[in-house]
């Protein structure tokens, strides 16, 4: 689904941030990613979103060299993922139903063939009662929960969610994670990009561990 | 994928009726209320002045083509008396020649009574003319599109009849038609001018827009929108700021356009502004007039639709 060959990434004339990384994300599979603050587990997540071109080496994705992509072909890469942003990233002048359906507003459906699925996520990550609030109003974790259910609601084959707990209580955390293991069985391969050892505790998994601008993976 | 189908009780849920109004048709990108509304003026503005000038434009070529009409397809021939001449021999020999150049309709020597009643505003009344030397005219109607050969004529006449001039309207219809000309040029220069304004106005609204919006812009790519999505996100928004300010501007313009009318009809009672009338027609634009405001005011609209687009396009580009 993913595979990284001897990647690097400098910007501009600066050092080398991301060095010879290499790894591969299986479909259906679970992995976090880790490593200190600032090692590029960031930097790393938008380079398989695209975000970002390598300074060298090979990016694959769903089985296709990111170099070669056009336009097209990239927007629908996109809509097979799902990401949640460390910094949520939400719209603050839409509310948290119109963030939450956004993925699906992009592709032109009809508001009214997901209005239900919406409101239902939205309610299972406790939002239920802030549907109609704007993003500037909500807490961190109201923030993150917004932004996850985002991230969810296109029901993506890939999952990237940066450091997608945070900001909420450890049970709401503990829920989450369980969401996305839970994802991984319906068949989503699923990133977490986490420092939160308690979290990679609570359900193990393969850890691609960023340290120095190199990566190993930790089975 | 359903809560229930992930298999977690929802805390929350219970059988509740959705929410009837949930999404509010935000626009996805924001334009910013000040620059959208200083914008929204800036177009309003424009369209004002472009429709103000088609309005002008418009205006002058009705009056050129009043002018065409009246006086391109006659000629005068003035017999000045000449006490060692006998005036009615003059203008019954200028008749004879005037009758046989070609593309002539009809000839009609203007009576004595008549000429006399041309001076009447200024003599007065019951005044016994005979004495003065007043000059004899004979009107020439010429076919319509033709053109009589004058250079011959006028020289032939002047020598039959010395005291003869030949009055070619057709040189001050030229010009005047040649000076409406210039004002319908200049006013369709000013209205493209103008419409170039507006479109460079726009593309650095959208610029500035882009540049504004340029997370929200990244965040749409990443969740999936493709750039026609964006381009057409923007590009709404600002074919509908051009509509309003097209249509305030172009609704500004008929006003002022019939409030001069108005004015100027009000006024037309004094002599001066007879004179005025004559020279430029009465001041109306008609539909054509009101069609060409309607359609500057479109056009104003669709620039900023076109040119939003066209900049965002770009700006996506550049991006990639």
């Amino acid at each position: 689904m993913v595979r990284f060959e001897n990647v690097g990434l400098r910007y501009g004339m600066g050092p080398e941030v991301l060095k010879d990384i290499n790894f591969s994300i299986a479909p259906r599979s679970f992995q976090y990613l880790t490593g200190p603050s600032g090692a590029g587990k960031t930097t790393l997540m938008r380079l398989i979103l695209m975000a970002l071109k390598p300074t060298r080496g090979l990016v694959s994705l769903f089985g296709q060299d990111v170099s070669r992509l056009d336009g097209p072909t990239l927007t629908a890469f996109r809509r097979r993922m799902g990401v949640v942003f460390q910094d949520f990233r939400l719209l603050d002048h839409l509310t948290v139903y119109e963030n939450v359906a956004l993925p699906l507003r992009v592709l032109g459906k009809e508001e009214a063939s997901y209005r239900a699925e919406v409101v239902e996520l939205l309610r299972w990550v406790g939002l239920g009662e802030r549907m109609h609030a704007v993003p500037p109003v909500l807490s961190g974790g109201e923030k993150q929960r917004a932004a996850i259910a985002r991230a969810l609601i296109g029901r993506p084959e890939l999952l990237l969610a940066d450091e997608p707990t945070g900001n909420v209580d450890p049970g709401l955390g503990r829920r989450l994670l369980r969401l996305f293991m839970e994802l991984q069985s319906l068949g989503t391969a699923v990133v977490i990009a986490t420092h939160d050892l308690n979290l990679m505790d609570i359900y193990d998994a393969p850890r691609l561990v960023l340290a120095d601008g190199h990566l190993h993976v930790d089975d | 994928m359903s809560m229930t189908e992930i298999g977690y009780p929802e805390p929350e849920r219970v059988e509740r009726k959705l929410p009837a109004n949930l999404r509010r048709d935000q626009p996805l990108v924001p334009v910013d209320g000040v620059a959208g509304r200083a914008l929204m003026a800036v177009i309003a503005i424009l369209t004002f002045l472009a429709a103000l000038s088609a309005g002008a434009a418009v205006l002058a070529a009705r009056a050129s083509d009043q002018w065409r009409g009246a006086v391109s397809n006659e000629m005068t021939i003035q017999i000045r008396p000449d006490s060692r001449r006998d005036i009615e021999q003059d203008v019954a020999r200028a008749v004879a020649m005037a009758e046989k150049l070609d593309g002539i309709e009809g000839v009609r020597a203007v009576p004595k009574a008549e000429s006399d009643k041309l001076l009447e505003p200024w003599l007065g009344t019951g005044l016994d003319l005979v004495e003065l030397p007043v000059p004899r005219l004979i009107v020439l109607r010429l076919k319509a599109g033709a053109s009589p050969d004058l250079a011959a004529f006028g020289p032939a006449l002047r020598r039959e009849v010395p005291t003869a001039i030949l009055d070619d309207h057709r040189l001050w219809v030229r010009r005047l038609s040649a000076m409406a000309g210039t004002i319908v040029v200049s006013g369709f220069a000013v209205v493209m001018l103008i419409l170039t304004t507006t479109a460079l106005a726009v593309a650095f609204a959208t610029r500035g827009a882009m540049a504004g919006s340029r997370d929200s812009v990244e965040v749409l790519h990443l969740v999936g929108a493709d750039d026609d999505f964006i381009a057409r996100e923007f590009q709404s928004r600002f074919i509908r700021l051009g509509l309003k300010g097209g249509a305030i501007g172009g609704f500004a313009a008929i006003v002022a356009i019939a409030l001069l009318g108005f004015i100027a009809s009000r006024w037309s009672t004094g002599p001066e502004a007879e004179q005025l009338q004559a020279l430029f027609g009465a001041f109306e634009i008609g539909w054509a007039g009101y069609a060409a405001v309607v359609l500057v005011a479109v056009i104003v609209a669709a620039i900023a639709g076109l040119v939003s687009r066209v900049s965002v396009r770009r700006y996506l580009r550049a991006l990639a």
